[in-house]
């Protein structure tokens, strides 16, 4: 069970995810990162201080858009994520393809 | 019976006709046998015959009064012919006609009794069973009371005639059977009843004339008016034969609609029991028209079944699909919001819209819908010639027809749905086989090494993998992959894998090289968001080196025997499929050991990693470290079989949640 929600804050647009993201929530992550870009904003901060645990249907979402955004030049930075999360992000390579941060402020920098 | 019946009168008459000899008590004992008798033979011959329908038993009664009614006739004949000759004057002859006639309307009676009682006693219960049994004793009573002359008292008898009346009359009220009958089964059983009454009369007036015609002579004779039982018994038959008559009577002009309400429920069964496997809707359909339209005897009936891409198909009866166009444009013209429209759920009965329809026999319509799981299927229109031809109780018995079938219809679906999920389940099994048949039946093996391995799929299908190939004398190729997601999508990638494995390890590639050409064939064949973790491994038994590199897969489990200490390799990499277009190559390190005799690894895929207990806490890097530290000097099985004895005992449970795959290999 996953609860995605987008918030307008200053220059960017917050998604705040909550919950776990596995094979079936994995298409509301997907449904969210999608509207979200299609919205035209540019930058994006994506909160998973909340995300408990993330499948590999999960990583998959945020995989496949790695490409888009390069494409259109968006920028999406990721932070909060606990250690958990963040150890099967970095297993898995995303770490060296998304821009993960520790905090909000730091990913506020990183945008 | 006859023969019986003969033999036992001439007996009969025969001691009577020697009365004076015998004595006054014997004839009445005799008749009272006679009786006895003829009520045991009756009993088994009427009563145990099972299955027999009312008119037939009616028949019977009449059957007998007939033959009786002839034998007697016949002695009326002699009797006449003797004509004023001394016989027809003598006294003993006289009595002898008289006894025989009283044998044949004893006969007649008792087996008219025996069909009554199979006639109150339809659909008995038990109330009623006792009455009849209280009336059946009574009369026994009465018959031993001739029998035995006691000094009689008369308000005792009289009491006791009174109570006989009472119940008679109380059995002669139950004519349930007379609802079963149809038409023509009523009028035959009422000419049976009259000729039996009839009978009846006949054999009272023939006994009656003749008892005072002897008792002119004599009074010492078996006078029948004293006789309580067949006095009783006459009363009681002609009593219910009466009842009968005036209730058949009565029940004719009814009988047509207890007819039909039987047919309703013979149709609504039919339409019930219509979901057998061999029938199909269409047949549904047919059997709600038939039903319908014999039901309230429409004039004209359709079923119209709506198709998603066809146009709809019309079932008919006494009517052509344009009439039924005509018919229906009519209605559409008049603005008329029915249920003929498929869109409203609302019934009506639409008698007087019709009525404007020219060129049209039919002057009222009902039209219900058919629904199956809500949703409305099909349409039934029933028609009739008469205006306001339909009344609630046919507009209610079509409804229901109307709900049956969609549940016969839903039943019919449902049916068929599960045989196509039994289906499924069985092309899952296969799917499942030939996956199994994609992980090795057997490892490669050395003398420098020992492998084994285990994997268990969370569902029917999964999407690990392991496997092993040998490059040539002194390398061998490892490898163990996991396919994101799980379920059939992650089988079908995981055939690619293998496909992708034993074409390029033949080639002797570092693990790099495998790695960037194995991620540049699988970008054309992953899905958008399906990637693939892999460990790739050449053992080189020559150099005793492990070459590796890993792409996204958990990192390898490391027993140094030297140190005595488990580590995981750390060496940076990135999923197959991630990066698809170029640059991968950049994100991949190469890692190397050089092995000793009692070294370890152990690969293994996330499944066992992240497994939970039911406190939601994983098993985890540190478990899997400590399992294999303790058991590292046990041979390759027992590490394993150890290890996944302890990864069940954790999350408790047989069920899993993601596939579990481990590889160990033990250095020799």
């Amino acid at each position: 069970m996953v609860d995605i929600k987008r918030i307008q804050e200053d220059s960017y647009d917050l998604l705040s995810v909550v919950g776990e993201v596995d094979a079936s929530s994995s298409i509301e992550l997907d449904n969210a990162i999608n509207d979200a870009i299609e919205s035209g904003n540019k930058k994006f901060l994506v909160d998973c201080s909340h995300l408990e645990y993330i499948s590999s249907a999960g990583l998959g979402v945020f995989m496949s858009y790695i490409e888009e955004f390069k494409k259109r030049d968006i920028t999406l930075v990721i932070y909060g994520l606990n250690e958990k999360v963040s150890n099967v992000f970095e297993i898995l390579g995303l770490d060296q393809l998304l821009s993960i941060r520790a905090s909000k402020d730091e990913a506020k920098a990183a945008l | 019976m006859g023969m019986v019946l003969a033999a036992l009168s001439i007996i009969f008459s025969k001691s009577s006709g020697l009365e004076q000899s015998l004595g006054d008590e014997v004839p009445p004992i005799l008749l009272s046998l006679f009786i006895l008798s003829l009520f045991t033979f009756y009993k088994y011959r009427i009563e145990k015959a099972e299955s027999i329908n009312f008119v037939d038993l009616l028949w019977k009664v009449f059957v007998t009064g007939l033959i009786a009614t002839i034998v007697s006739l016949f002695f009326q004949l002699i009797m006449n012919m003797l004509g004023n000759t001394k016989l027809a004057q003598n006294l003993v002859f006289l009595n002898f006609i008289y006894l025989s006639n009283l044998g044949l309307v004893s006969a007649f009676l008792i087996s008219t009794f025996i069909v009554w009682k199979r006639l109150i006693l339809y659909q008995k219960s038990r109330f009623l069973l006792t009455t009849w049994k209280v009336f059946e004793y009574a009369l026994l009573v009465s018959l031993v009371f001739n029998a035995m002359p006691l000094p009689s008292i008369d308000n005792l008898q009289r009491i006791y005639v009174g109570i006989m009346v009472f119940i008679g009359l109380f059995l002669s009220a139950n004519l349930k059977w007379v609802a079963y009958l149809n038409f023509k089964q009523k009028w035959k059983s009422i000419l049976l009843i009259a000729l039996a009454m009839f009978y009846l009369g006949y054999f009272s007036f023939t006994l009656f004339s003749s008892t005072v015609e002897i008792s002119e002579q004599t009074t010492d004779f078996l006078d029948f008016r004293s006789n309580i039982f067949i006095l009783a018994l006459m009363g009681f038959i002609f009593t219910y034969a009466l009842f009968s008559l005036l209730v058949l009577l009565f029940n004719l002009p009814t009988s047509s609609v207890f007819e039909q309400k039987l047919e309703e429920v013979v149709n609504f069964q039919k339409l019930s029991q219509s979901i057998q496997t061999e029938q199909n809707e269409e047949r549904v359909y047919e059997i709600l028209l038939e039903s319908s339209s014999n039901t309230v005897f429409a004039d004209a009936a359709w079923v119209e079944v709506s198709n998603t891409h066809a146009s709809p198909t019309f079932y008919t009866y006494k009517i052509k699909t344009e009439e039924i166009e005509r018919i229906k444009s009519h209605l559409s013209a008049n603005n008329i919001k029915g249920i003929l429209d498929q869109g409203s759920d609302k019934t009506k009965n639409l008698n007087k819209f019709l009525s404007t329809l020219k060129g049209s026999a039919y002057r009222s319509i009902i039209a219900f819908p058919i629904k199956v799981k809500g949703k409305q299927e099909a349409t039934i229109a029933l028609l009739k010639d008469v205006s306001d031809g339909f009344n609630k109780e046919n507009t209610k018995i079509i409804g229901t027809f109307a709900n049956q079938a969609g549940i016969s219809i839903e039943n019919f679906r449902l049916l068929s749905e599960a045989l196509q999920n039994e289906r499924y389940k069985e092309e899952l099994k296969i799917a499942k086989r030939v996956q199994n048949s994609l992980l090795p039946a057997e490892l490669e093996q050395d003398k420098d090494f020992t492998m084994v391995a285990f994997s268990e799929a969370a569902d029917e299908v999964g999407g690990d993998y392991y496997d092993s190939f040998r490059i040539n004398d002194n390398k061998v190729a490892l490898i163990i992959s996991d396919v994101s997601g799980k379920g059939t999508s992650a089988a079908f990638h995981m055939s690619q894998m293998k496909g992708v494995f034993h074409s390029l390890s033949q080639h002797d590639l570092s693990p790099k090289e495998f790695l960037v050409s194995a991620n540049n064939a699988l970008s054309q064949c992953l899905d958008k968001a399906s990637f693939i973790t892999t460990s790739y491994f050449v053992v080189d038994t020559k150099q005793k080196v492990v070459e590796f590199s890993r792409a996204g897969h958990c990192p390898t489990l490391f027993y140094k025997k030297a140190d005595d200490e488990v580590t995981y390799f750390q060496n940076k990499g990135l999923g197959l499929g991630i990066l698809r277009n170029n640059g991968f190559e950049n994100y991949i390190q190469v890692n190397s050991f050089r092995y000793r005799q009692g070294d370890l690894i152990v690969l293994y895929t996330d499944g066992i990693t992240e497994a939970k207990n039911n406190k939601s806490e994983e098993f985890g890097y540190d478990r899997l470290q400590k399992v294999i530290k303790r058991m590292s000097q046990a041979p390759v099985d027992e590490i394993q079989r150890e290890l996944i004895q302890e990864l069940y005992a954790f999350t408790g449970t047989e069920s899993i949640d993601d596939d579990y795959t481990t590889l160990i290999v033990k250095f020799n």
